[in-house]
């Protein structure tokens, strides 16, 4: 494919020795494409050299479109709030963004979202191995209603956890105005990340690879931690990211059952809300710009991680 | 030495595996032969651990293994489709098993120079998986597999998935490989050239069932039953038996064909037949033809026999078989 790649085998042509038969670098077609699964990264997908000279191809006009259309949706907004957030200046921008409630809210709510993060990794890893794996009844069902928590109205889904675990809770268990509450409201509506990007991936996954560990010696965790999780962990990353910057800007799952205490249980979106309705638009607009930020690094994280992992197993072209 | 009794495996309602006994001597290079569905990637799963089986048991070098898990038989796997880890670079590959078994580092960087050296893959240590070709990545397998020193060498298909060139070199290789190594090894194929030209055993199985075990030379000449005898080599009906075509002699004077096959026991007799078609095949001719009954089969002569007889189509011809010829009573409910 590049000129780079075509240079390396013709190294490895001269450099293997000719009395060893297939040795010569012969460049076959590798016939099992479903073993590549392991480096979909979920979100990623190879980049492709622009090439107007073939069927398909964009045209200037799709590109003008693509253009407008994010400039109008995503990019405008986001200036319009970055110009708010500093509209007096940066000591405006300093001192709000460094108010004790809304550090405190920040906090909060990046410290309740990576626990959040973490938990999702291992569970929704759990519950795709075992949607794949597994055989059991009923479970189609349970592929589906993966996705539910995701498609609610998160206003329902808070009024669903706070009548379990609200002040009236049928089981005993209150978590009402908590950071437990948060957490809980949180893995509720960030269930379906990790595992919808895990399960193609396990699903393409070669198990020979998994045969050939053990007939090495290896245990099952031993060649899980060894050889499965190595190619489901763009995957797991993927997801867990997806849910990270999800859960930094939940409002609607968390209002009613987190309470809404400063210091304690207020996210930053509730902050925004609550400096809003005081007439703070300068507050409301650096936070949001935080939040922004966090969000923006979290994906620019993924995507490095993914494209390194990405060339490592591409480098044959 | 392996040892599998009364082997049973059903998968739904369909038999894989059909009460199979067989022994394979420790040091043998042995080859199941069959075709696809006959079983025989089952068996050797099954000699692996990595299928359970519904009866029978199996054996290695007299520890009955039947009860455990691939992780303690002692075996070496390698798979069709390399099966290679792609995240680790060779070295690390072939290092896998060693390091699982916390042995010291410079123990393990000794062996796998060693076997790296072996499978001729020194100075491709830092590379990944992706980065070597078909070839390449099948001997990394083998050295990986190798490098636990198992007992006993599973190899399924484990050049099914190269191209012709490299398929042939790469089993040459293996049976110099094996003449330095020694290690018990069965391989799975369905490809009766690769077994004839690695395997000093050979076991043809078919429907479940082992048909015929022996040594290449037994196995072509002295074939149990037309399955095995069709399966190792191409085969002419003649006279309702089954021959393999290049023991046909063709004849233009009926009276010496009749003089000479009297001396042939079990003899199909003379079959009487028009020549078809004579296609030059580079050192041998094949001639299609058609006999009496209106039976076709070929015959493969020499050259210098087709030029003596000056063969042109349309022509009448005598055919007999020749003395050493294998000759199998044709069953056809075993016809393939």
């Amino acid at each position: 494919m590049t000129s780079n790649a075509i240079d390396s085998r013709g190294a490895e042509q001269s450099a293997s020795p000719l009395s060893r038969p297939g040795s010569g670098g012969r460049d076959e077609p590798r016939p099992d494409g479903a073993g590549d699964g392991g480096r979909s990264g979920g979100s990623t997908t190879p980049a492709t050299k622009p090439n107007r000279a073939r069927v398909g191809a964009v045209r200037p006009l799709g590109i003008g479109v693509v253009t407008l259309w994010l400039s109008v949706i995503v990019l405008l907004p986001l200036a319009a709030l970055t110009a708010a957030a500093f509209s007096e200046g940066w000591a405006g921008f300093w001192e709000a963004i460094t108010a004790p409630a809304a550090i405190a809210a920040l906090w909060v709510t990046v410290l309740v979202s990576a626990i959040v993060a973490v938990i999702n990794a291992v569970t929704g890893t759990l519950i795709a191995w075992v949607l794949v794996r597994d055989d059991f009844r009923g479970k189609r069902f349970v592929n589906a209603i993966i996705d539910l928590p995701f498609a609610l109205p998160t206003i329902v889904a808070s009024i669903v956890l706070l009548s379990l675990y609200g002040p009236n809770s049928p089981i005993d268990v209150q978590l009402n105005a908590t950071r437990w509450g948060l957490i809980v409201a949180l893995l509720f509506v960030t269930l379906p990340f990790v595992v919808r990007s895990v399960q193609p991936v396990l699903i393409e996954a070669d198990r020979e690879v998994e045969e050939a560990a053990a007939s090495l010696g290896a245990s099952s965790w031993t060649t899980f931690r060894r050889v499965v999780l190595p190619t489901l962990a763009p995957a797991i990353l993927s997801g867990t990211g997806l849910a990270f910057a999800r859960a930094i800007g939940e409002y609607g799952s968390v209002v009613l059952i987190g309470g809404n205490i400063p210091r304690e249980t207020q996210v930053a979106s509730q902050y925004i809300q609550q400096q809003i309705e005081i007439d703070r638009p300068v507050n409301a607009a650096a936070v949001s710009v935080a939040l922004l930020a966090i969000a923006f690094a979290t994906l620019l994280l993924l995507r490095v991680v993914a494209s390194r992992t990405q060339r490592r197993e591409e480098r044959d072209a | 030495m392996i040892t599998v009794t009364a082997a049973r495996k059903h998968y739904g309602s369909f038999l894989a595996l059909d009460d199979v006994d067989i022994d394979i001597p420790s040091g043998s290079l042995t080859a199941l032969l069959g075709p696809s569905g006959s079983g025989k990637s089952t068996l050797l799963r099954a000699i692996a651990g990595l299928e359970g089986l519904d009866g029978g048991t199996v054996t290695i070098d007299g520890r009955d293994v039947t009860a455990e898990p691939p992780q303690r038989r002692g075996i070496g796997f390698v798979f069709q489709h390399y099966a290679a880890f792609k995240h680790m670079t060779v070295r690390d590959n072939v290092a896998f098993g060693l390091t699982i078994r916390k042995r010291p580092k410079a123990e393990i960087a000794k062996k796998v120079d060693d076997l790296l050296e072996i499978v001729g893959l020194d100075g491709f240590q830092h590379r990944y998986p992706a980065q070597l070709s078909g070839g390449q990545r099948q001997r990394m397998a083998l050295a990986r597999a190798l490098a636990v020193d198992p007992q006993v060498l599973l190899l399924d298909e484990p050049f099914g998935a190269l191209d012709a060139k490299v398929r042939t070199d790469l089993r040459q290789w293996l049976r110099r490989l094996h003449d330095e190594v020694h290690v018990t090894t069965v391989l799975v194929t369905h490809d009766q050239e690769e077994a004839l030209d690695v395997a000093d055993r050979i076991a043809v199985l078919n429907h479940g069932r082992i048909e015929q075990v022996g040594d290449p030379v037994t196995l072509y000449e002295r074939p149990a039953n037309d399955f095995v005898m069709g399966f190792l080599g191409s085969v002419a009906s003649l006279g309702g038996q089954l021959v393999r075509p290049h023991d046909i002699v063709l004849e233009r004077d009926h009276a010496a064909a009749l003089a000479l096959d009297a001396k042939v026991a079990d003899s199909p007799g003379v079959i009487t037949a028009t020549v078809e078609r004579v296609v030059p095949l580079g050192f041998e001719v094949r001639v299609d033809l058609r006999a009496d009954s209106g039976e076709r089969f070929a015959a493969q002569i020499t050259r210098r026999d087709a030029a003596e007889l000056g063969l042109r189509e349309g022509e009448t011809i005598h055919a007999r078989a020749t003395s050493r010829s294998t000759v199998v009573d044709h069953d056809p409910a075993l016809a393939i």
